[in-house]
């Protein structure tokens, strides 16, 4: 047998004045090794108090985003071995509101999610009968954005989002809105770029890359922010 | 659209514009010093005042001011509005900065007028 040390992040803003850190041990085979997120199921055997949230516990859902020893990820494909150190501290995403213990109000995230109007905008006035074609070439745009989750892990690592979440659309939702800037079905690119052509909801990125160290399906949102600053610079020149 | 009046430039785009070229021409400024400084190894009076007397290296010397100016104005400004959560804070900040760059331009105008 060997121990597995773990300090976690707790606070239940009903009855404690601030957060603490709290140690906990967890007793496994010497050969074995799990999922950050196993561990925590384990802990909160122990301990039912412990709050956390998870759902498709396999990387789909995109609810277990921490920061784990410092680097956010999904606890459920994070294995407790990849983390260096002698004990794997869990934390909730930095820059969020903690709700309570490792569970945090999404609120800020969601709402500059909602403003890049994440949905397929088309003006035309004569719809085909049967679906709107894209060439392959048109579709493989596309690769490379569709696939985010909105576990969050992104922008939650960007100190441009942490100091104006209100302001800056953030990595995951810039990456959405590129998505439907790229999107030879949508008809509402110039509204698009209107909505993003200030001082902060783009511009804010300065390419720092935390965003793409960190995100659990490989996506690069630096570059389509990129792709982003390109389309808004062609147009001014 | 975040609307904010104080930025520099009319759109987020325009500012952007303005930081990458401003940054250019301070950077074959500072270029074009260095060599002119390592090629004149006997630096004298005459010299110097021989460079800044030219009527190109006035009107380069006057770009690159301009460039600090707005360089650092949109810089400072962009600092501030991460770290300053402050409004009254940041406006005063704002104001010493922008105050001293537009300070730093007019000596520069009048240096140059007088070589
Ligand atoms: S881009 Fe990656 S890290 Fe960001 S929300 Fe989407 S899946 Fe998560
Ligand atoms: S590249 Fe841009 S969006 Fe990504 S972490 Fe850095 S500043 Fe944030
Ligand atoms: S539980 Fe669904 S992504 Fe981890």
């Amino acid at each position: 047998m060997k121990k597995l040390q773990f300090s976690i992040y707790r606070y239940n803003p009903d009855v404690d004045a601030k957060p603490r850190m709290q140690e906990y041990t967890l007793e496994v085979d010497e050969k074995q090794d799990m999922m950050v997120l196993d561990a925590l199921i384990m802990l909160k055997e122990q301990d039912p108090s412990l709050a956390f949230r998870r759902s498709c516990r396999e990387g789909v859902c995109g609810s277990d985003g921490l920061n784990m020893n410092g680097k956010n990820g999904l606890a459920c494909i994070t294995p407790v071995s990849s983390l260096k150190g002698k004990k794997v501290v869990v934390r909730p995403l930095p820059g969020l509101p903690v709700i309570r213990d490792l569970i945090v109000d999404m609120e800020q995230f969601y709402t500059q999610y909602e403003r890049v109007k994440p949905y397929l905008i088309n003006e035309d006035k004569t719809p085909p009968a049967r679906e709107r074609l894209q060439s392959p070439e048109e579709r493989a745009k596309l690769d490379g954005l569709y696939e985010c989750i909105l576990c969050a892990c992104c922008s939650t690592s960007c100190p441009s989002f942490w100091w104006n979440p209100d302001k800056f659309v953030g990595p995951a939702g810039l990456l959405h809105a590129y998505r439907f800037l790229a999107d030879s079905r949508d008809t509402a690119t110039e509204q698009r770029l209107d909505e993003l052509d200030d001082a902060f909801s783009v511009f804010r990125c300065h390419g720092i890359m935390n965003c793409v160290s960190v995100c659990p399906k490989g996506l690069n949102p630096t570059k389509a922010i990129g792709h982003i600053k390109s389309m808004l610079l062609s147009r001014a020149v | 659209m975040v609307n904010v009046a104080s930025t520099f430039g009319r759109s987020g785009t325009h500012d952007y514009i303005l930081l990458r070229a401003s940054a250019l021409i301070l950077a074959t400024y500072a270029i074009f010093m260095v060599c002119f400084l390592v090629a004149t190894p006997n630096l004298t009076f005459e010299a110097w005042t021989g460079l800044f007397g030219t009527l190109w290296m006035k009107v380069y010397t006057l770009l690159a001011l301009t460039a600090v100016l707005v360089h650092g104005w949109i810089g400072i400004w962009q600092v501030l509005t991460d770290y300053v959560k402050n409004s009254f804070g940041r406006g005063v900040l704002q104001f010493i900065v922008s105050l001293a760059l537009i300070v730093y331009w007019l000596t520069g105008l009048f240096v140059l007028w007088g070589v």
